[in-house]
């Protein structure tokens, strides 16, 4: 079984501060992790390094290049673009075509040609989901994507991830609150926080 | 690339997008000097070109902060950063986004206001040609500038200080060609002069520009 993403005892930092350290983990084609943690404890962190967003203080995260993608509670929407349009930028710089099926998927037919900034916050976050669709990138980094997303909804992105995402080859570590209901084993980030004390980085250049 | 291109120059246009206010203030600007200044002629004349490369930069300066500013508080910036395209690229397109927003329209708008300055008639073909070669400059630079001020709240005011400073060869130059067009004392060398800046700085700062943008998603 060769893994897309293996994460090799990986310390990371924010701010300066360590905040995690010795994660290690492998993906698989199909397989998803859920990350689990208490607030702060460092999933937004990990996510951000595993994407390439900020540098790892130690350790190495092993990939392809140019398979994964990141999205957070911040999903790029233009307000005073169309649903469609936004779609299609992001699919455009992917080298690739919104295929018709995103829409049905995500429930969005009916605002395909509504303002971004005419949706509600939900249906926002449809529309960022369903650019992950469109990149058609394999190895997702999702920072809580069901934040504002009612229980149809939530069961609507799952179904998704677990059919056609994970079916199709893809793998996922997803940082929830929530239970998905996607079968996938879980990391509970606590016992991976850096030591108080730890040393490799300082706070004092952002004093 | 192109795609980003079209949907900056689309969010440029559309509502709050801050398209022709540049355009305006240049324009209100170089109406109110002669308000200020007096109706005398000569005088109007003589300071015509000047007044005019000070008020593009001033336009120039006033949708810098939005080139990045935007993109990054609704997160497009750290999804471009992860998107197979080089962030180098997309900080040149934005520049040149800027430009057709802004440099592009000062430039074609600046013979005509002229006339308002009372300008020589031989300075109007150098005005549009400084302009021309200087103004891309104004955006990378302006670009530049706002990749570095990013993330701060209120980073308008910082980054007006911080790339002013910069502007100041370009307009040198680009008022001086002007003048010498119109003393006759050859323009060739101040015109070549705004060009160099221009394309020096397309060529080098969209890396600079890139590489405080990856610090600052950090």
């Amino acid at each position: 079984m060769t893994a897309l993403l293996s994460v090799r005892d990986l310390r990371c930092a924010r701010g300066g501060v360590p905040v995690l350290e010795r994660v290690s983990f492998d993906l698989a084609v199909g397989q998803a992790l859920i990350l689990r943690g208490p607030n702060g404890v460092g999933k937004t962190t990990l996510l951000r390094t595993l994407a390439g967003l900020q540098p790892a203080l130690s350790g190495e995260v092993i990939c392809a290049e140019g398979v994964t993608a990141y999205a957070s509670h911040a999903d790029g929407i233009k307000t005073a673009l169309t649903v469609a349009e936004n779609l299609s930028f992001w699919a455009q710089v992917h080298d690739r075509t919104v295929p018709d099926s995103v829409y049905a998927t995500f429930d969005l037919l009916a605002l395909r040609d509504r303002a971004a900034g005419t949706l509600s916050a939900g249906q926002k976050r449809r529309v960022g989901l369903a650019r992950l669709a469109v990149i058609g990138r394999p190895v997702l980094f999702l920072d809580e994507p069901t934040v504002s997303l009612d229980a149809f909804s939530v069961a609507m992105f799952a179904g998704w991830m677990r059919d056609v995402h994970l079916a199709g080859g893809g793998c996922a570590v997803i940082a929830t609150h929530i239970d998905l209901q996607i079968d996938a084993p879980t990391l509970d980030l606590t016992p991976f926080v850096a030591a108080a004390d730890a040393d490799g980085g300082s706070d004092a250049d952002f004093l | 690339m192109k795609a980003l291109l079209w949907r900056d120059l689309a969010l440029a246009v559309r509502a709050g997008g801050g398209f022709g206010l540049g355009l305006a203030f240049f324009l209100i600007v170089v109406v109110l000097v002669p308000f200020g200044v007096g109706p005398d002629r000569t005088i109007l004349s003589a300071i015509a070109p000047g007044i005019l490369w000070v008020a593009a930069l001033l336009a120039a300066l006033l949708s810098l902060d939005r080139i990045f500013a935007l993109d990054y508080e609704d997160g497009a910036l750290a999804l471009l950063a992860t998107a197979p395209v080089p962030l180098e690229g997309v900080a040149l397109v934005k520049a040149l986004a800027h430009w057709i927003t802004t440099g592009l329209p000062l430039t074609l708008v600046a013979p005509l206001l002229g006339f308002f300055l009372n300008m020589d008639p031989a300075a109007y073909a150098y005005m549009f040609a400084s302009l021309a070669l200087g103004t891309p400059a104004l955006s990378v630079i302006g670009s530049f500038g706002a990749a570095l001020t990013v993330g701060l709240r209120r980073g308008g005011l910082l980054l007006s200080l911080l790339v002013l400073p910069l502007y100041v060869p370009t307009l040198i130059f680009g008022a001086e060609a002007v003048r010498r067009g119109v003393d006759q004392t050859g323009a060739a060398a101040p015109l070549m002069l705004v060009g160099a800046i221009s394309l020096g700085c397309i060529a080098l700062l969209p890396f600079a520009a890139a590489a405080v943008l990856r610090i600052n998603l950090r």
